[in-house]
């Protein structure tokens, strides 16, 4: 792509050779609606706990993908499963699942490289 | 003397069934709290007793809850318990009559005409009288042949799926009472001591010439069928048969469901009878899912293998707990499961410091719907302002979720961090009256926050007391209105009446097919945490096609999450009650321009 003069931000992409992908697996085994996602950022804009802090779910779905969980573990704490996000989204993403998901996730599974 | 084994079944399945239920019951008495052994203790001796027997006596033997689901359903449950225990009663005072004493060995009350003969004081009055009851059981085993084969009439119109073993014990309690009929017959028909069915059926006998032999397997058949019902018994629903006493009992010394999985629950969960009157009072059989309702998950419960997907699939709506013929806490039950389920991960919301909150008289709590609706945060403040009320709004800018949506999903260690917060700050501001604008917030407000003195109103509740106390006054309009009744506020919080009162002064109220604590759900509840956005449309559809039969002006609702869920479903305006309200009194007083955007 650099041949061509493009160039793509290292925090936007996703090297699938080496990210570790077992949280995204889970979640979306068991909630697929969350593939479906289009980062459009209506959860985020609308989010109760986006108000009082810097959470944000929009870039929470990146992280997931680019498997940096300990900041995942960070900023999930923050979420208060009001559940505006799922009444926005309009791509009827169930989130509140996905959240309780990352929250089982990364309590329950093995996420080891 | 050999011929006598036959009794054996009988025994053994007797022994077994009160050993397991001995061991149940010390158990989950043991387990109970400290303060609910205290709570039995007090109780025992009062007057709850009493009422608790008469209770027993009326829905453990009478079925009076379920005729009122449907008779003939009531009529074939009645007639099995209480028909038995008159049956399993006055043999016994026919036994102890017959040997003058009380000390007469269970199966010879049981198996009496097989043992006894001789004419006594009364006997032509028992066997007649026994041969009654005997024919009134029967009525209700042939209706529970005909209810597999034809469940609706019954008012069923899906029934539970059953495991090998629960046939097995189905087929000994259907063969119980037709073993006895054809025992008693042949030994009618041998020594002529049988009523006016035993004694006909005997006549019968007679004509083929039966011998001894035919009498005893018989009585086999059916000391066998008694003894596997009894075995089956504990490990199967029919468990519920002794548990739904002990359940009673506990409820009636004031025992309630705790958030977490103690013995209080195994006791509700072993007393569901699986009757499956919650499988049709579940909305979610329109999306074609049949395997979440409470019947099955109270199953999977007792065998410990409940699954998330099934235990987050749930709206959370109540109606199957209304529907409950045993009143069971279905929603609290399924909630101390989540709570299980997810105790691990809990968050500790660090981030929420507290602030200095200003003093006043009401305190307005919107919630996170509310914000996301703000045509009712603007017309509730609009009314206040026009009532000239002092109030202030709390959570304007920056405020934290009230907790329920937390509670709901079993994070119950999370919730309690936002509700202390949220308290203090309620409490801070020295309000008489906490006025919440959305029903999920008002339901855990008033079960959960401690707010002592304070009056929590939802505002349904509050802007009649409005208008009655001449403070506001609506318009009365031409449109036609109809309400849904929100779970959380209606079967959640018990409000049904307020909410109409004020659409009665606004507008011509119609009543809908199926309201009040049969209302449907919105489908939008934040209860449910794994239901698929198709499904939901699904259930919505249904829930509007009932709402919105007679085609009417506006859809009124008092639930932001309602309002916001038939929106996208529908072209009829869709308001909430405060919206309604402040459309009713700006056409009449014109208070127009300087009441716009009053929440900016």
């Amino acid at each position: 792509m650099k041949k061509f003069g493009f160039t793509t931000a290292q925090s936007r992409s996703i090297d699938y050779d080496k990210v570790n992908t077992k949280l995204i697996k889970y979640i979306i085994e068991n909630e697929s609606s969350f593939s479906t996602c289009i980062s459009c950022g209506a959860c985020t804009a609308t989010c109760s706990a986006g108000n009082i802090t810097h959470f944000n779910i929009r870039r929470l779905n990146i992280q997931i993908r680019l498997g940096k969980y300990e900041t995942i573990k960070q900023e999930i704490d923050k979420c208060m499963l009001c559940g505006k996000c799922m009444l926005v989204c309009p791509r009827g993403i169930n989130t509140r699942n996905v959240i309780m998901l990352i929250k089982k996730g990364l309590t329950t599974l093995d996420l080891s490289d | 003397m050999i011929e006598e084994y036959f009794v054996l079944p009988f025994i053994i399945g007797l022994f077994v069934l009160l050993v397991t239920l001995a061991i149940k019951y010390v158990s989950w008495i043991v387990q109970l709290s400290h303060i609910d052994k205290l709570r039995v203790l007090q109780g025992f001796f009062t007057r709850r007793t009493l009422s608790a027997i008469k209770k027993i006596w009326k829905e453990c033997l009478l079925h009076t809850r379920i005729f009122k689901t449907n008779p003939l359903l009531g009529y074939m449950h009645m007639s099995f318990a209480f028909g038995w225990f008159v049956l399993i009663l006055v043999g016994h005072i026919e036994s102890y009559i017959h040997a003058e004493s009380l000390s007469v060995p269970p199966w010879e009350s049981i198996f009496f005409r097989y043992f006894h003969h001789e004419h006594f004081v009364g006997e032509r009055f028992f066997a007649h009288f026994m041969d009654f009851i005997l024919l009134y059981i029967l009525s209700g085993v042939f209706l529970a042949y005909a209810k597999r084969l034809y469940s609706r009439v019954f008012g069923i119109k899906r029934s539970t799926k059953l495991k090998p073993k629960d046939r097995i014990a189905l087929l000994s309690l259907w063969l119980i009472f037709p073993a006895r009929l054809f025992a008693e017959g042949a030994t009618a028909s041998l020594y002529g001591n049988g009523g006016f069915v035993t004694g006909t059926l005997g006549g019968v006998f007679s004509f083929f010439e039966i011998n001894s032999s035919f009498e005893l397997a018989m009585w086999w058949i059916y000391s066998s069928s008694l003894g596997v019902f009894f075995i089956t018994l504990p490990f199967t629903r029919y468990m519920h048969i002794p548990t739904e006493v002990l359940f009673i009992l506990l409820r009636e010394y004031g025992i309630q469901l705790k958030k977490e999985y103690n013995s209080v629950s195994k006791i509700q969960v072993y007393s569901c009878s699986r009757c499956g009157i919650c499988i049709d009072a579940c909305q979610m059989h329109h999306a074609e899912i049949s395997n979440n309702q409470s019947v099955y998950i109270l199953k999977n419960m007792r065998d410990e293998n409940l699954t998330d997907r099934k235990l987050y699939n749930c709206l959370l709506c109540g109606r199957c707990e209304q529907a409950c013929p045993v009143g069971i806490n279905l929603n609290d039950l399924r909630i101390s499961q989540r709570i299980q389920a997810s105790k691990e991960f809990n968050s500790s919301y660090d981030f929420l410091t507290y602030k200095n909150t200003p003093q006043t008289d009401v305190a307005y709590f919107s919630g996170c719907m509310t914000h996301l609706t703000p045509g009712i945060k603007e017309s509730v403040c609009a009314i206040l302002e026009i009532a000239g009320i002092n109030y202030l709004f709390l959570d304007k800018e920056k405020g934290a979720c009230c907790g329920r949506p937390l509670m709901q999903a079993g994070q119950y260690q999370a919730a309690k961090k936002l509700i202390d917060y949220n308290r203090q700050q309620i409490l801070d501001s020295g309000a008489h009256t906490l006025l919440v604008s959305c029903p999920i917030c008002y339901k855990v407000f008033k079960d959960d926050y401690e707010l002592g003195q304070i009056n929590i109103k939802h505002h349904s509740e509050y802007f009649l007391e409005l208008i009655n106390a001449g403070y506001i006054s609506p318009r009365k309009s031409d449109n036609i209105i109809v309400y849904h009744d929100p779970c959380e506020l209606g079967r959640g919080a018990n409000i049904y009446n307020e909410p109409r009162e004020i659409l009665k002064k606004i507008g011509k109220f119609r009543k809908v097919r199926i309201e009040k604590n049969q209302s449907l759900c919105c489908s939008g509840s934040l209860g449910d945490l794994s239901l698929s956005m198709p499904d939901r449309n699904i259930i919505k559809e249904q829930t509007l096609s009932v709402l919105l039969k007679h085609n009417p002006d506006i859809l009124a609702t008092a639930c932001p999450l309602c309002k916001k869920t038939f929106v996208k479903g529908t072209f009829i305006q869709v308001k909430d009650i405060a919206e309604i309200l402040v459309d009713s009194i700006k056409k009449k007083t014109a208070l127009l321009p300087e009441m716009e955007n009053v929440c900016e």
